[in-house]
């Protein structure tokens, strides 16, 4: 099994811990990982702008580069999102695709739906609160939603549980909106900043230590107010935890 | 963008006030908690969301044989049908209607057709007094707003707003922001304006091909009162009300009040069958856009919202920004995809009210794929150019970027280089949008691919 990984554009830039985190944790359970080193960005800021034509070319890039491959691993709900759910709109009928579309998972998810690990190998002793990052909730149904009248479950939480130590801080609004939302955080920057506030507000009542969650891009924006504001609360990627990174 | 109602500065603004913004946030979130118990008090509830989904969508597939078919059985109940193409026409019926009779005043309850249509000042144009009868309907009246909520019209304002604006328009007490009191003094208002009326006007929440029939749903029987005091009711609705099925109506019933307030169901369903002894029941069936929207595929779904308000309540946008900010009659998820269909340059920044979050679509009674309609919006706004020619560049750029490997490579590297050795004044400066409130993360020394290259290389 030949597993082709994707790493967002910024995370290449700006998270190369947590990206590394998430090499690790693949590798760890032995799987056999690639990373192709011509990817660049699954088009997705593009997209949730409504600049179809540019998505198009990205797109069909991705296709190109990663549909020999048996999965596609991404550390990232959004990006395997617009894979799984707007990629049809510029590739559907095109060799490969369909494979791609359906073999492509979000890191935690495909854990959980495919390598189902016994342990994982690491301790944190924390408390930790979890971002359910929208996209991954709705889209990639990782958790049950809020909304929804369905049994409850957390694939998240079903991972992270065979982490040594760890604890949980309970929520008001378990899967509210950070406001982070891709080129939202500056459009509706207000918004965005109200939104991230009020989560962390949320965040800081039930005594989280670490936020940690499946998509860095809400875990940045997060960590952008907490920093401003100075907060007693960090960020973590979800991968470090599972890697046995300290952080 | 183009910023004609610029959802994103009447936003701020509204945000700017953190403690009024978190107050509004509050109290419909509250709502829709409440909702969240009747949802999940019932076993069956998604599987009614599912039903209600299928019913709408075969109503909608043989739309025009459902209408003819309420309209012959409206008729043979002794209903005046009328069909109005657009707003214009459907302002006209009524005014028709009401001069016929010499109206001089009507009581109107809650439709948000009406709103559409801005009925009222074209009636009070005419010298005919139109007196909403909606507590918060009314309350807005007073306050010559627009309701900011399709189930809450006056959801913005607090109890103090309510107490002056009575002061003024009813002589409350000074300072007397007493909700009961309030409510009193509503109600004795009211009152006289429900006996001297001479005509009432409701909306309808369902017509029933099969019946000829349609219903109304309130909490305050201001409709009842309304429709059962004078001797004309005229009833108006979208054309897109319509069931099939008296039998289908409980799907949608046990639906309605719960997605939008909370309850198992409103305080008064109100089936109207005819006209009132001696006296006249008219109903008109308005289109004013809405076959446009059924021949879009990709919009079409959004004919089957039955106006529960729930998108706006689970929306953390519209909690947090207001129905005023969308500059449009219905605010929220739904009103960001109708109201491009209406005038895409003039609405062009709804669609980007939203963060994608998904809520709207999981909390719609009839599963109206809200998120995924603001999506496609976007690429509307795009191809109509209405999109801001700097962010269009921004994002064509990046493209071209993300098109040539080694060249990003190289502009990351560049950018992980100088940018930690900017002054703090130059890297928060003005155009840095993300920077304003937040911190940027700090730029690490190597990218993922440079460490992953090296770890190969080293093995």
């Amino acid at each position: 099994m030949k597993i082709g990984l994707f790493i967002p554009c910024f995370m290449n830039e700006l998270y190369p811990k947590a990206s590394m985190a998430t090499l690790k944790v693949l590798e760890n359970l032995g799987i056999d990982v690639e990373y192709p080193m011509y990817q660049t960005c699954c088009g997705q800021a593009q997209a949730n702008t409504g600049c179809s034509n540019e998505t198009k070319v990205l797109a069909e890039r991705f296709l190109k580069i990663f549909k020999n491959y048996d999965y596609i691993v991404a550390p990232s709900g959004s990006c395997v999102s617009m894979v799984r759910h707007n990629y049809a709109q510029f590739l559907q009928g095109r060799d490969g695709f369909e494979h791609m579309r359906t073999h492509t998972y979000e890191l935690v998810e495909f854990l959980h739906d495919i390598i189902k690990p016994k342990s994982m190998n690491a301790t944190f002793a924390h408390k930790v609160g979890i971002h359910n990052s929208c996209h991954a909730h709705r889209e990639l149904g990782m958790a049950s939603m809020s909304e929804k009248n369905v049994p409850e479950f957390s694939k998240i939480k079903n991972i992270l549980d065979k982490v040594d130590g760890i604890s949980y801080s309970e929520l008001t609004r378990k899967d509210e909106c950070c406001g982070f939302g891709g080129t939202f955080a500056i459009t509706e920057e207000a918004l965005s900043l109200a939104m991230g506030r009020a989560r962390l507000q949320d965040h800081l009542n039930a005594g989280s230590e670490y936020i940690t969650g499946v998509d860095m891009s809400c875990l940045m924006h997060m960590q952008g107010i907490i920093d401003r504001e100075k907060m007693p609360l960090k960020t973590i990627y979800i991968a470090q935890i599972l890697a046995g990174d300290t952080p | 963008m183009s910023h004609s109602t610029g959802h994103s500065e009447l936003a701020e603004k509204f945000a700017n006030n953190v403690e009024r913004m978190n107050w509004h946030d509050k109290a419909l979130w509250f709502v829709r908690l409440k909702r969240d118990n009747q949802a999940k008090s019932l076993d069956e509830w998604e599987e009614l969301r599912s039903t209600a989904d299928k019913i709408k969508k075969h109503t909608l597939e043989n739309l025009a044989n459902y209408l003819e078919e309420f309209e012959k059985n409206a008729l043979s109940r002794g209903i005046k049908v009328h069909w109005a193409k657009d707003a214009k026409e459907h302002n006209k019926i009524v005014l028709d209607i009401l001069n016929s009779k010499n109206v001089k005043m009507v009581v109107k309850s809650k439709s948000m057709l009406t709103e559409e249509c801005h009925l009222n000042p074209f009636l009070e144009k005419h010298g005919i007094e139109v007196v909403d009868t909606d507590l918060g309907e009314r309350i807005v009246q007073l306050r010559n707003e627009p309701p900011s909520h399709i189930v809450l019209p006056a959801i913005h304002l607090k109890k103090e707003d309510v107490g002056t604006t009575f002061e003024k328009f009813l002589n409350t007490q000074k300072g007397n922001s007493d909700p009961t009191y309030l409510t009193r003094a509503a109600r004795a208002h009211l009152r006289k304006k429900f006996l001297g009326a001479d005509a009432s006007m409701t909306g309808v929440n369902f017509a029933i091909a099969e019946t000829g029939g349609i219903v109304v749903c309130t909490n305050e029987g201001n409709a009842d009162l309304g429709s059962s005091l004078p001797k004309l009711h005229i009833a108006c609705m979208g054309v897109e009300k319509i069931i099939p099925r008296l039998k289908d109506l409980s799907i949608f019933i046990r639906l309605l009040a719960r997605s939008a307030t909370g309850q198992p169901v409103t305080s008064y369903t109100s089936h109207y069958h005819g006209p009132v002894e001696d006296g006249e029941m008219h109903i008109i069936i308005v289109d004013n856009g809405r076959s446009n929207i059924l021949s879009t595929d990709k919009y079409k779904k959004s004919l089957q919202c039955i106006r529960c308000g729930a998108c706006l309540n689970t929306c953390p946008v519209y909690r947090r920004s207001g129905g005023h900010s969308y500059g449009y009659t219905i605010p929220g998820p739904i009103g960001s995809t109708l109201a491009p269909s209406r005038d895409l340059k003039k609405y062009s920044t709804l669609p980007f009210a939203c963060s994608l979050c998904a809520s709207c679509s999981n909390v719609c009674p009839v599963q109206v794929d809200l998120h995924q309609q603001l999506y496609l919006r976007r690429q509307d706004v795009v191809d109509a150019g209405y999109l801001s020619p700097a962010k269009y560049r921004v994002l064509k750029m990046a493209t071209w970027l993300m098109s040539h490997p080694r060249i990003m490579d190289f502009a990351g590297l560049l950018a992980r280089k100088i940018v930690p050795l900017l002054p703090r004044s130059i890297i928060y400066s003005k155009i840095n949008i993300w920077g304003k409130s937040r911190e940027l993360p700090k730029f690490p020394k190597n990218s993922f691919k440079e460490l992953y290259k090296a770890k190969k290389g080293s093995k």
